[in-house]
């Protein structure tokens, strides 16, 4: 139930922004929409709905964008060096990195920032063995504990303490 | 003010469409030019949509250009994964230059 609740106001709060003419018109149809969807999709929005109310979590959150933020400027930044460089120094390679992550939300972040941020992006999660498979466009090193020290390590524990 | 700080974010927006945009005919196989073309043109994007908000404040049109940037940076990794991992277990073989493929070798 509180799942559905929670989809409801992430709805309505999306559909406030999307449309944003604060008309009785427009929030009354918003809230009929919200409503169906908080029907139709509320039970698999989220499986621990207590893990909402503790502040701590939003407080990582907050650090947590400002770290991804920084990584992907600079991230940016060597890509496009590697790309105009008329040498094209790039030596790359899929490694495999451990993580201790667990939960689905936790893996799809994790993926999805090591994907947007220098050089890596992730093909392949395997869940039950914690295991990460990344395409590395500048392999500093093959050794699985290695690599996960430099590609992993800053991430996991802020993610670990926002969604375990 | 508020206007050179758009166009500036602009600018560096499309900069970095133009880097992912060269880097997807300059680098050698599918693997490396989804580096370039995930990265920098997500980048890019989000600049362009940064400098469109700075630009509009909060109105209608400033909303709808940081929910573009924040979907976009939500949704173009999924992509990038799913083009990659479908590529690798259809058979595309990374460049001759590449220096390991564990993902090879644990299938």
């Amino acid at each position: 139930m509180t799942s559905n609740i929670l989809s409801f106001l992430l709805a309505f709060f999306w559909w406030i922004a999307l449309s944003w003419t604060f008309n009785w018109q427009f929030l009354l149809v918003g809230l009929l929409v919200s409503l169906f969807i908080a029907w139709a999709v509320g039970e698999l929005f989220t499986r621990n709905p207590h893990k909402f109310k503790q502040p701590s979590r939003y407080l990582w959150a907050l650090y947590y964008l400002v770290v991804f933020l920084k990584e992907n400027i600079k991230g940016n930044i060597d890509g496009a060096y590697r790309i105009l460089h008329p040498g094209l120094p790039i030596r790359p390679g899929i490694v495999k990195v451990k993580t201790k992550l667990k939960s689905d939300a936790g893996l799809t972040y994790l993926a999805n920032t090591i994907t947007l941020t220098p050089g890596t992006f992730t093909m392949d999660v395997d869940q039950e063995n914690g295991y990460l498979y990344v395409h590395w466009m500048n392999v500093v090193t093959e050794d699985t504990d290695k690599a996960t020290e430099i590609i992993v390590a800053k991430y996991e524990n802020i993610l670990a303490k926002i969604f375990e | 003010m508020t206007e050179i700080i758009a166009y500036t974010l602009m600018g560096i927006g499309i900069l970095f469409d133009f880097i992912g945009c060269l880097g997807l005919i300059r680098l050698p196989d599918l693997y490396n030019r989804l580096h370039a073309s995930i990265k920098c043109v997500t980048f890019g994007t989000c600049g362009i949509m940064l400098g469109v908000f700075v630009k509009h404040g909060f109105s209608d049109i400033g909303i709808k250009a940081l929910v573009c940037a924040l979907f976009l940076l939500l949704t173009a990794p999924v992509s990038a994964h799913a083009i990659s991992r479908a590529a690798h277990l259809a058979g595309v073989k990374p460049w001759e230059k590449t220096v390991c493929d564990h993902y090879e070798k644990d299938k």
